[in-house]
């Protein structure tokens, strides 16, 4: 064990009404690395995520069992609050979710709802965050236009920018690069190694290069189970499990 | 052949569309051809202002139903607009699905109720309760009021409840995401998102308000004077009309089409203001 676990799953069961869509899950992911979480469609992958977050919540159809402990804490304690929760785990969408404001007031958005006032703090919080994502160069001169103008990789990135601005220690990305051209996706997986000193992250990517490319560990599921964690190169090189290998080298899925 | 065909096809349909310009057109030349007459030989300022209307002596002064129509749309909108408001944002947001469709269909069904029927049920509940109650004639402006709010309701919910829904659902999940509660995702992201529609709900609301007669003359008592308070019966502009123009001949007549010039103007307004609002956005 060298570093403390940062999120540890066990016995993890969620069913969307009669549909089970995560089986008995038992995950830990460590701080300051890249979590990669990958499988085909339907594997379980964004309701993990869902579950992390405790957007779930909001369905009422939905059923979580089993623990997910944050730092040793479980989320769905009673104690915990969600709003605290969600700025703790801040998650990016696979669609852009910019909100019909300005792109100043998307980031400044969460910071004041977090009781942050000071106009210059807020200055301060909004450039730091552009700048993480590589944006503050495109749209330092149009802060106060509407956020919905920018282009889809833009409004991607400010997505990314507003969670990072939250200073959260964990983010979790749904396939944030699946409608962005090749360029916005690099400079996003730039800014995501960049970011792993100071954030836990953990990502669905859109493809298993992406995977590859990016992670220092992955885990792969499939029809709601976990089959196999590891480090990404190990999980690549060398898998354990036969349907790891098949859908890595793309035998099936 | 076939091309001919289509082109006539398409002028057909183009002139069954122009014909419903111009039943708007020959209405509203109608009325100006049968109002401004009158409204120049009183002078326009004191038709809008003059406080007397008595048809016998040649007096034509509509200002206290300008004031009357004002203020019974004014209370309406007061009492019916956050009314509609909290009911559209609570069908959009927190009523589970069996309750919303079942409240959907009776705040449609409050709309097929005819005017004459609210009239009626105002007359022998809300008009005795307020002069039972708050003291005066219960013929008022504050019946009116009533009655008005309650009718207006199924355009300003359907409307808004129409322009929350059309929000894309990326707009809550973005706000939740940030550590907003449901609460502020609704006050701060999806009310301003959906404002321009609710803006025009709310002034299409009011423009039936403004219009609607029935309901108002059964109630509102329709004295001729300037009212002093919200218990005070008054009249309105429609109300003028609806009552006199059974008897009216001559300039008395003219005198009501004028009314109805002053009407025409101010949904004019209404309307124009509400589409500025929503292409504004």
């Amino acid at each position: 064990m060298s570093k403390p676990s940062k999120i540890i799953a066990r016995n993890l069961n969620f069913h969307y009404g009669e549909k089970q869509a995560i089986k008995n899950l038992n995950l830990e992911i460590s701080a300051n690395e890249i979590f990669a979480l990958f499988g085909p469609a339907n594997s379980g992958t964004t309701t993990f995520f869902r579950a992390l977050t405790r957007l779930c919540d909001l369905d009422p159809h939905t059923k979580v069992e089993g623990q997910i402990l944050l730092d040793g804490k479980d989320i769905r304690d009673a104690d915990v609050s969600v709003t605290e929760l969600r700025r703790k785990i801040g998650m990016v969408f696979e669609e852009p979710t910019a909100l019909p404001m300005s792109i100043f007031d998307n980031i400044a958005y969460g910071l004041r709802l977090s009781g942050i006032k000071d106009k210059n703090l807020l200055k301060e919080r909004v450039e730091t965050a552009l700048k993480l994502t590589v944006l503050w160069e495109e749209v330092k001169d149009r802060l106060d236009t509407p956020a919905l103008r920018l282009s889809g990789g833009q409004q991607q990135r400010l997505c990314i920018a507003r969670t990072l601005a939250m200073s959260p220690d964990i983010i979790v990305l749904d396939r944030p690069c699946a409608a962005l051209d090749p360029i916005s996706t690099l400079k996003i997986e730039e800014s995501l190694q960049l970011l792993k000193n100071q954030f836990t992250i953990i990502i669905i990517p859109h493809s298993i290069q992406q995977a590859g490319r990016i992670s220092d560990k992955a885990g792969f599921m499939l029809y709601g189970e976990m089959i196999e964690t590891g480090p990404t190169r190990e999980l690549f090189t060398n898998p354990k499990d036969q349907r790891t290998n098949d859908y890595i080298t793309g035998r099936f899925g | 052949m076939n091309i001919k065909k289509e082109k006539n096809l398409r002028r057909a349909f183009f002139f069954i569309a122009l014909s419903t310009l111009s039943v708007l057109a020959i209405i509203t030349l109608f009325i100006f051809f049968e109002g401004i007459p009158l409204i120049n030989k009183v002078g326009v300022f004191k038709f809008l202002f003059g406080m007397k209307w008595a048809p016998s002596q040649g007096l034509y002064g509509i200002f206290p139903m300008i004031i009357g129509t004002l203020s019974v749309t004014l209370g309406a909108a007061l009492i019916g607009v956050p009314v509609a408001l909290c009911v559209s944002i609570f069908l959009t947001e927190f009523a589970p699905k069996q309750i919303r469709m079942f409240m959907r269909s009776t705040i449609q069904l409050l709309a097929g109720i005819p005017s004459v029927v609210y009239g009626f049920w105002g007359l022998t509940f809300i008009v005795p309760f307020i002069r039972d109650y708050l003291g005066g004639p219960g013929l008022s402006i504050l019946a009116g009021s009533l009655i008005l709010a309650i009718m207006i309701l199924p355009t300003i919910i359907s409307i808004s409840e129409v322009s929350l829904l059309a929000l894309p659902g990326l707009y809550k999940q973005g706000s939740l995401a940030l550590g907003a509660t449901h609460w502020q995702t609704i006050w701060r992201v999806l009310i301003p998102a959906a404002k321009s529609g609710i803006m025009a709900a709310i002034i299409l609301g009011i423009g039936r308000a403004i219009g609607e007669t029935m309901a108002v003359i059964m109630v509102l008592g329709n004295a001729v004077a300037l009212p002093n308070s919200i218990l005070d019966p008054a009249r309105t502009l429609t109300t003028n009309i609806g009552i006199e123009m059974g008897y009216a001949s001559g300039d008395h007549q003219q005198a009501l089409f004028a009314t109805g010039i002053v009407l025409l103007v101010m949904i004019m307004i209404l309307n124009s203001a509400a589409q500025y609002i929503v292409r504004k956005k």
